[in-house]
């Protein structure tokens, strides 16, 4: 077992670009995103409450269901997708290895 | 109107903005401190006043109420005086170098200094993007919060959204209003089993309609708002008459009026200078999370750091002639203003 997960973002142009995430650092995967320069204003910080950091998951393994604070948050979003979540909410833990995502645009 | 005249301004009433009062008090520069909220703490107040802290130097753990009353109780000494419930709006800089602060009301604050603790800046509603929507905003049919449910009486009112104020309002409005229609992107409303549930039976009693699998995507009228379109998500749409529109997609903190003051703004926030916190206009400075500078971690206990720090800096600026000699409150205790 490694210490560390791949995810897979899909780019406007249908490229996918493998990041890289430490498992032992806490991180999640906003900040793992953010880290990774990715253009996310995380304006809360990561405490489901701006919706900045809305990701569309689009293939690999399955996340537990989001929280509470989440579900509310996501709901009441412009636009959302079958795969919507917020990326401050997802731990960078081995579960998530694999995961294949796309940003959604800010503000939606 | 409201007028006051005090040594340091400062906007936003969260732990940082209040841990400041402290720190200019033992200065003894006297602070007057305002907040869009109706009530001090910022987000620890508003948002988790139940949620523990761990790493505030000193508490293993701290009730983030806790906390904020234990710094109400700090900075009693220097007397702080607070404008709550108020945004602050504007500011004009003064010949001799002091500041005119304005809030929304009118409120206006002579000060020599202002260091802005607005943390995450104030909360925002959120727009969807819709065509010449904005055209219809102050007062022409496009209402992006309820401020009075009684300005839509006898009304044809389309709300959006699927959160729980869309929800709520809809379940409100419906006995105010002439008729509501409840327009929904999804079919399921995640975040509010209780009110959903209420929508859905007043819908079947035909006293709202709710429409799911649907967005409003146009506004139409000349120079006031009278149909919206709905599509819904199989293409087929719907042209609805009314008189107001209603989007309800939550609120989103943003910087707000000071993203306008003219000051250096990096990734949504002021840019400081690390030595005293100041801001790119002299006098004005900024702590807390809405500051940004290369390392920036948006911590509470960093927070406290800068404010001691914004306060000698805000010190030199108000006296530019006194040499500070710094206070251990270890050898004088806390002084009193």
């Amino acid at each position: 077992m490694t210490d560390e997960v791949r995810v897979y973002v899909e780019e406007a142009d249908g490229q996918r670009t493998e990041v890289v995430g430490p498992t032992d650092m806490g991180l999640n995967l906003m900040e793992l995103l953010k880290a990774s320069g990715y253009d996310i204003q995380a304006t809360c910080g990561g405490m489901a409450l701006c919706g900045t950091c809305h990701i569309e998951v689009l293939g690999g393994p399955t996340l537990d269901e989001p929280g509470d604070d989440e579900m509310a948050m996501l709901e009441s979003l412009p636009v959302l997708r079958e795969g919507s979540r917020l990326s401050c909410q997802i731990r960078i833990a081995d579960a998530i290895d694999g995961l294949i995502l796309r940003l959604m645009p800010q503000d939606s | 109107m409201n007028s006051i005249s005090t040594d340091i301004c400062i906007i936003g009433a969260g732990p940082v903005g209040l841990f400041a009062v402290f720190e200019a008090g033992l200065l003894k520069l006297r602070c007057h401190v305002v907040d869009a909220l109706p009530q001090v703490g910022g987000q620890l107040s508003e948002i988790y006043p139940k949620k523990p802290i761990y790493d505030i130097p000193g508490f293993p753990d701290i009730l983030a109420g806790d906390l904020v009353s234990n710094l109400m109780r700090q900075i009693e000494p220097f007397h702080p005086t607070f404008t709550l419930g108020e945004r602050v709006e504007g500011y004009e800089k003064q010949d001799d170098g002091s500041f005119i602060v304005t809030t929304v009301d009118g409120t206006q604050i002579h000060c020599k200094a202002i260091a802005i603790a607005g943390g995450l800046g104030s909360f925002e509603p959120r727009k969807p993007a819709i065509e010449s929507l904005e055209t219809f905003e102050g007062g022409k049919g496009v209402h992006y919060m309820v401020r009075d449910p009684e300005a839509f009486r006898d009304q044809r009112l389309v709300i959006a959204g699927g959160g729980d104020s869309a929800l709520d309002w809809t379940i409100f409005l419906a006995d105010v209003a002439k008729e509501v229609t409840l327009v929904h992107r999804g079919t399921t409303f995640r975040g509010a089993a209780d009110s959903a549930e209420k929508v859905k039976s007043l819908h079947e009693a035909g006293r709202a309609r709710l429409v799911l699998s649907s967005n409003v995507t146009h506004v139409h009228g000349n120079g006031k708002l009278n149909a919206v379109t709905i599509t819904a998500n199989d293409g087929s749409t719907e042209s609805l008459e009314v008189d107001s529109f209603i989007p309800l997609f939550g609120l989103t903190p943003k910087l707000g009026p000071i993203g306008e003051w003219g000051l250096e703004i990096e990734d949504n926030a002021v840019k400081v200078n690390t030595v005293d916190y100041s801001s790119s206009v002299p006098g004005i400075f900024a702590i807390g999370d809405i500051n940004t500078y290369p390392g920036k971690l948006k911590l509470i206990l960093c927070g406290f750091h800068e404010a001691a720090l914004m306060c000698q800096g805000a010190f030199k600026y108000i006296n530019p002639d006194k040499k500070y000699v710094l206070k251990y409150t270890t050898v004088n205790g806390v002084p009193t203003l």
